[in-house]
C-alpha cells in the first residue's frame, strides 16, 4: 500500500457550472499536496454596475449566473430597496418566494440527476442512463420542464426572467396558467416520492468532517427568502447588512473565486447547511423524505448534500403548492410600483440553491449606482471544499485506487453543486468617484 | 452518421447552454437527430473532433484564446452561443477601463498589487479584455441574444442538418414586437432599444412587461443617431443614453465610434 506515487490532475472538472481543477500529488502512499483551483475568467460585474439606474441592478447582474439568475435578481432587488427605502407588498412578496422556489425546484432536480446520479451509477452522464435507466431519465425530463414552466409563468421566462423588478411585478402572472402549474405541480407528488427512492438506493461514500455551517433562519419559515444569518457554531443570528462580519474575503493565487471564514478556519452554505440549521420549519413531507434517505441532523457527511437537495425538492414543492393555492384564492392584483431613484446604501440577501447569497448597492443623489458588492454562495463554499478534500484524500489514497480518487474527489466537488461562474468577480469595491 | 456536436463555454453565465437543456420535452428527439460528444457543464464524455461546435462565453485572457484556437480547429463549423460570445454582453462594459483598474476595484488593492508582481497569479488573473469570439477566431454563425432562443437553436440544427441555414430577416425587434401587438414602450412613458436592435426574440421583454435593453445587438445599419435624438426627446441625459446603449452593447458601441 506504500509504493502509490502519482500526480492526478483533472482539468475543466465535468457536471460542474463553471471552471474549475483538482490537483493532487501522492509520494509513497501519502497526499503531499491537494489544491482545488478556480480557473474562471474574471467579469467584473461589481466594477461596471457603476453608473446603472437602481432598476437596472436586478436586470443586469441576474446574468452573473445563468442557473441561479433568479437568486441574484432577488437579492439585488432587496438590496436596492433597502438602499432606497422601497416597500414591497405581500402579494410581491409571495410571488417572489413563488420565483426563488421555482428556481431551487430546477437547479436541484438538474443538479440530483443530471450531475450527481450518473457517478453513483458509474456512468460519465445521463446519455448512457437513457438507454439503461429509461424511465428515470423520463422522469426527471418531465420534472425538469415542470420546474422550468413553473419559473417561466411567475417570471415570464426560465432565463433571466424580466416579470419582477423593484417593489414588485412589472406584468402579474396569468391565474390560469398559474392554476395549470399548481395541477401538475400536485399530479408531479409521486414522481417526488420516486425521485427521493432513487436517492435513498445510493450508496454515499462515508467521509464525514463536522464544519460551520452557515444559512438564513427566520422565526416563522424554513428560511429561503428572508431571514438573518445564522451559525451553527455560535447558534447566534447576525443581521444581513452585518454580512462582511460573516463573510470575510481572501484571496489565494490558485484560484479567480475569492475565499470565506468566520468562526472556523472554513464555513459550508447550501442544502445541507439549511437543513441542518433549520430541519424543524421543513414540511413534515420533506422531514419523511429526510428519514427514507438516512439524512439524520446534524448530518457531517458534505456527500449527503444531494440528499439535502431531495428533502429541499420535496419541501419546496408543497410549499409552492400551498402559495399558489393562497394565490389562487386570493387573485392576484395591479400595484403601484413607481419609486423615485437617490441616493443611499442598502443590503440583501437569499438562499439560493447552492446557499445564502449576499448583495450590496450604493447610490448617489441622482440615484447612480456608485458602489457593488456580491458575495456568492460557492466563493464561501470553495475553501470548505478544498478542506474537506485534503481531510479525506490520505483515507481515499491509503484505500482506493488512483482513479477511485479521482472519482470521488470529483464526486465531492459535484456534491458541493458549485457556481463557478458565479463566484469569480467579488469583493467589496466602492468605485473611486 | 449523426452529426457530432460539442458544447464549450468561455467567461459567462452559461445560461444559454442552460437554455439549450431546457429542451428538456424533446431532449429525447434532438438525440435521435445529432450525437452530442462533449458538453462538460452535463457530461463527463470527451471528443476529438465533432462536426458544430457551439460555443457560449467571451475571451478575457490569453489562455482561454488558446483553447478557443484549439475548438476551432477541431471543428468544421463553429456557432457562437449567445450574446457573450457574439458580441461582450454586458461584460463589455467593463472595457471602458485598464484591466488593472477593474481588477482594483473588485479585488482591492492589496490583492491588485499581488496579481501584478506575483508571478503565481499569472496566467489565471492575467485579464486583457473582453473580446467576442469573433476578435479571436473565424465563426460562422451567431445565435444572439441573452439568453438565446431554443426556438432559434432547433431551427439552426434542423436546417444545419439539412445542409441549409435559417433565413433570418435583418429587421428590428419593433417590427416583431408590433406584428406582437404589444404596446408600444414609448407610449407609456418608459424608452427603448426596439429600434435598433437585432429581432429574433418575437419581443420577448416587452411582451413580458418590461422594455428592450438591446441584448442580441445593434441591428447593422441602424440610424444610432436618430434612435439618440428620440431617447433624448423622452428626457434621457447624454449620460444614461450612453449608459443604455452600453448596457448590453458596449463592445458594439466602442467599434462603432471608434
Amino acid at each position: 500500500m506504500n509504493d502509490k506515487t502519482y500526480t492526478i490532475e483533472v482539468d475543466h472538472v465535468t457536471r460542474v457550472e463553471g471552471h474549475g481543477s483538482i490537483r493532487v500529488s501522492a509520494r509513497d502512499g501519502r497526499v503531499e499536496d491537494l489544491t482545488l483551483s478556480i480557473t474562471e475568467a474574471n467579469r467584473f460585474f461589481e466594477s461596471f454596475t457603476e453608473g446603472m439606474s437602481p432598476h437596472e441592478i436586478p436586470w443586469i447582474v441576474g446574468r452573473i449566473c445563468g442557473i441561479c439568475c433568479v437568486g441574484h435578481q432577488l437579492a439585488a432587488s432587496k438590496a436596492v430597496e433597502a438602499a432606497l427605502g422601497l416597500t414591497v407588498s405581500a402579494q410581491s412578496r409571495r410571488l417572489r418566494k413563488l420565483l426563488n422556489e421555482s428556481q431551487i425546484l430546477q437547479s436541484h432536480i438538474l443538479h440530483v440527476y443530471f450531475l450527481a446520479v450518473p457517478d453513483y451509477v458509474g456512468v460519465p452522464s445521463v446519455l448512457p442512463l437513457i438507454k439503461t435507466h429509461p424511465e428515470v431519465v423520463k422522469r426527471a425530463l418531465a420534472l425538469k420542464h415542470l420546474a422550468n414552466e413553473f419559473t417561466r409563468v411567475i417570471g415570464g421566462r426560465a432565463l433571466h426572467p424580466m416579470a419582477n423588478t423593484l417593489r414588485g411585478w412589472r406584468k402579474l402572472p396569468d391565474l390560469e396558467a398559474l392554476e395549470g402549474i399548481r395541477e401538475n405541480l400536485f399530479t408531479a407528488l409521486p414522481d417526488l416520492d420516486a425521485s427521493v427512492g432513487i436517492v435513498a438506493d445510493l450508496a454515499v461514500p462515508a467521509f464525514e468532517r463536522e464544519t460551520e455551517y452557515v444559512s438564513l433562519t427566520h422565526p416563522d419559515e424554513y428560511a429561503l427568502y428572508d431571514g438573518e444569518i445564522y451559525s451553527s457554531d455560535t447558534r447566534e443570528t447576525v443581521p444581513v447588512a452585518d454580512y462582511r462580519r460573516v463573510t470575510n474575503e481572501f484571496t489565494v493565487p490558485h484560484s479567480t473565486a475569492k475565499y470565506a471564514r468566520w468562526h472556523r478556519e472554513s464555513y459550508m452554505v447550501g442544502a445541507l447547511a439549511r437543513v441542518n440549521n433549520n430541519y424543524s420549519q421543513l414540511h413534515p413531507k420533506a422531514q419523511e423524505a429526510a428519514e427514507r434517505l438516512g439524512l439524520r441532523v446534524p448530518c457531517f457527511n458534505p456527500y449527503m448534500n444531494n440528499a439535502a437537495q431531495v428533502v429541499e425538492i420535496v419541501h419546496c414543492a408543497h410549499n409552492s403548492l400551498a402559495m399558489l393555492e393562497a394565490v389562487l384564492d386570493e387573485g392576484l392584483v395591479e400595484e403601484d410600483i413607481g419609486y423615485t431613484p437617490g441616493p443611499g446604501t442598502g443590503a440583501g440577501a437569499v438562499e439560493v440553491p447552492r446557499g445564502v447569497l449576499f448583495h450590496e448597492y450604493r447610490f448617489d443623489d441622482e440615484g447612480r449606482c456608485r458602489g457593488a458588492d456580491a458575495v456568492i454562495p460557492t466563493s464561501q463554499n470553495i475553501n470548505n471544499i478544498e478542506r474537506d478534500m485534503k481531510a479525506f484524500a490520505p483515507r481515499m489514497v491509503a484505500e482506493m485506487t488512483r482513479d477511485e480518487v479521482t472519482l470521488h474527489l470529483e464526486m465531492l466537488l459535484r456534491a458541493y453543486d458549485p457556481c463557478i461562474s458565479c463566484s469569480v468577480h467579488l469583493l467589496d469595491v466602492e468605485f473611486i468617484p | 452518421m449523426k452529426p457530432k456536436i460539442a458544447f464549450f463555454d468561455m467567461a459567462s453565465c452559461e445560461g444559454c447552454q442552460l437554455a439549450i437543456l431546457d429542451c428538456e420535452d424533446i431532449f429525447l428527439h434532438i438525440l435521435d437527430l445529432v450525437e452530442i460528444v462533449e458538453f462538460r457543464e452535463a457530461l463527463s464524455e470527451t471528443a476529438p473532433r465533432f462536426d458544430i461546435a457551439f460555443v457560449e462565453g467571451s475571451i478575457h485572457r490569453e489562455m482561454d484564446a488558446e483553447r478557443l484556437r484549439s475548438i476551432r480547429a477541431r471543428c468544421d463549423w463553429l456557432v457562437s452561443l449567445g450574446a457573450c460570445a457574439y458580441n461582450g454582453n454586458v461584460q463589455a462594459r467593463s472595457n471602458a477601463l485598464a484591466p488593472g483598474e477593474n481588477m482594483l476595484r473588485v479585488y482591492g488593492p492589496e490583492a491588485y498589487h499581488r496579481t501584478q508582481t506575483d508571478p503565481h497569479y499569472w496566467p489565471l488573473w492575467a485579464h486583457s479584455r473582453v473580446r467576442p469570439l469573433s476578435q479571436v477566431v473565424a465563426v460562422d454563425y451567431h445565435l444572439r441574444g441573452c439568453p438565446v432562443d431554443r426556438e432559434e437553436f432547433l431551427q439552426l440544427l434542423k436546417r444545419r442538418i439539412a445542409g441549409a441555414l435559417p433565413r433570418v430577416a435583418a429587421q428590428a425587434v419593433c417590427v416583431e414586437c408590433k406584428r406582437a401587438g404589444n404596446e408600444c414602450v414609448f407610449e407609456h412613458g418608459d424608452t427603448c432599444l426596439g429600434p435598433v436592435t437585432w429581432a429574433g426574440c418575437n419581443a420577448v421583454c416587452i411582451g413580458g412587461g418590461y422594455r428592450c435593453d438591446g441584448c442580441r445587438g445593434l441591428l447593422p445599419g441602424a440610424n444610432l443617431a436618430a434612435h439618440r435624438e428620440l431617447l433624448r426627446e423622452h428626457g434621457l441625459s447624454e449620460a444614461e443614453i450612453d449608459n443604455r446603449y452600453r448596457l448590453f452593447c458596449a463592445e458594439e458601441v466602442a467599434e462603432a465610434t471608434a
